[in-house]
């Protein structure tokens, strides 16, 4: 599980109205900063401090991350879809790197 | 008068037992199906010789929540496993230049039912190989990589991936190959074999207390349809042989090495035991 990936689960149409349900995971090792390795050095914190969900360029979701979350975190919303569009997704890593991924969705 | 009186407690405890099984400790009636498609054979009846009367899947034995992780396959955490496995399967290693997709190709045709069918005779070495052997000893003789030692490398996620192929096919293993009915024999006696510092055999909690407590846990009949396994506790995919000693270990006995002859013996013996039983893997347990 070196290398973090995300993964998204959106439904690939829904009505007009329709609240639909959004599952979300990334793997990722979630150091909390709190562990030392066997030198007794403390290992770095690396988490993932924060999440968010874009429908058509408006936040539907978004919520910050702690040390305390365990690894590969999974997040599970629900969001409501009046059109068309895409959904965008992003991982913020505590060393800068965004982690990014995009999902259409059509109305049926 | 008294014994009347416990009787009919006994049967009151009994109906109880019945309407909320989840919490008396016993299996759960409730079907699993993976991903709303896979219809997955969780109970079946045994194969002749077996000494229980009906063979359950461990996933019955989990609480509610444990048991909706397994029947998504994006929220089951052992798929992440299996992802690496895929990974794995196509990555070049050794010497050879070759990867697992070298000469197998697709896992989703090539690998197909097959890890339902383990372990395996395997004439060479005179002994049975289960599907982690057969991965060392195609990256030893075919790829020129070094063989995995147990569950380090790859050797968990890439018999995940290979055993997932599988998945939903009825376990069944052929005792009529080379010397294999011998090694079902040791394995069943290694069965029924009490040891350790508390005295206990597989049977002891797995055949005769399936479905009772052990402290705060409930015992399940021991099946391993669905290694390797996430298991929560560990966090992690847990092979067979991990559990196998981690079990021996908990009766506070010596461990035989994983992959030792009585493992692997026993490897025979407990698949049998769950034949008809779907391929779970990735199951997710406790």
């Amino acid at each position: 599980m070196a290398t973090v990936k995300p993964r998204v689960k959106v439904p690939k149409s829904a009505s007009a109205g329709e609240v639909i349900t959004i599952k979300t995971l990334i793997s990722h090792p979630m150091e909390s900063g709190q562990r030392k390795d066997k030198e007794g050095n403390p290992i770095p914190r690396k988490i993932i401090n924060k999440f968010t969900c874009e429908f058509n360029g408006q936040t539907v979701f978004s919520c910050d991350l702690d040390p305390a979350v365990s690894a590969n975190p999974y997040l599970e919303f629900t969001a409501k879809v009046n059109e068309a569009g895409t959904f965008k997704f992003a991982w913020v890593d505590d060393d800068g790197s965004v982690y990014t991924h995009e999902q259409e969705i059509a109305l049926k | 008068m008294k014994k009347q009186y416990l009787v009919s407690v006994a049967a009151i405890a009994m109906a109880g037992a019945l309407s909320t099984a989840a919490v008396a400790g016993g299996p759960v009636d409730e079907k699993l199906v993976i991903d709303g498609e896979i219809e997955m054979t969780t109970r079946t009846a045994p194969p002749e010789g077996h000494p229980l009367d009906e063979l359950i899947s461990g996933w019955h034995y989990r609480t509610v929540e444990t048991r909706a992780l397994e029947t998504d396959s994006f929220e089951n955490p052992g798929m992440l496993g299996v992802e690496d496995g895929e990974q794995i399967w196509n990555t070049v290693e050794g010497t050879e230049g070759k990867s697992c997709a070298s000469c197998h190709g697709d896992a989703a045709e090539s690998m197909k039912d097959v890890g339902a069918h383990f372990p395996k005779w395997d004439a060479e070495s005179g002994r049975p190989i289960n599907i982690e052997l057969q991965i060392n000893k195609c990256r030893t003789e075919r790829m020129g990589a070094e063989a995995y030692k147990f569950d380090k490398g790859g050797q968990k996620p890439l018999t995940a991936y290979i055993k997932r192929q599988s998945l939903g096919t009825p376990v069944s293993i052929d005792l009529s190959q080379g010397d294999m009915q011998s090694w079902w024999e040791k394995g069943k006696e290694m069965y029924y074999t009490r040891t350790g510092q508390l005295n206990l055999s597989c049977a002891t909690c797995h055949e005769d207390h399936n479905g009772q407590f052990i402290r705060a846990d409930h015992l399940s009949q021991g099946q391993i349809n669905g290694f390797p396994t996430y298991r929560l506790k560990q966090g992690a995919l847990v092979s067979v042989h991990n559990r196998f000693r981690g079990c021996i270990r908990d009766t506070r006995a010596e461990m035989p090495a994983a992959f030792s002859d009585e493992l692997m013996a026993l490897e025979v013996y407990v698949t049998w035991r769950g034949t008809g039983l779907s391929v779970e893997t990735p199951a997710v347990r406790q």
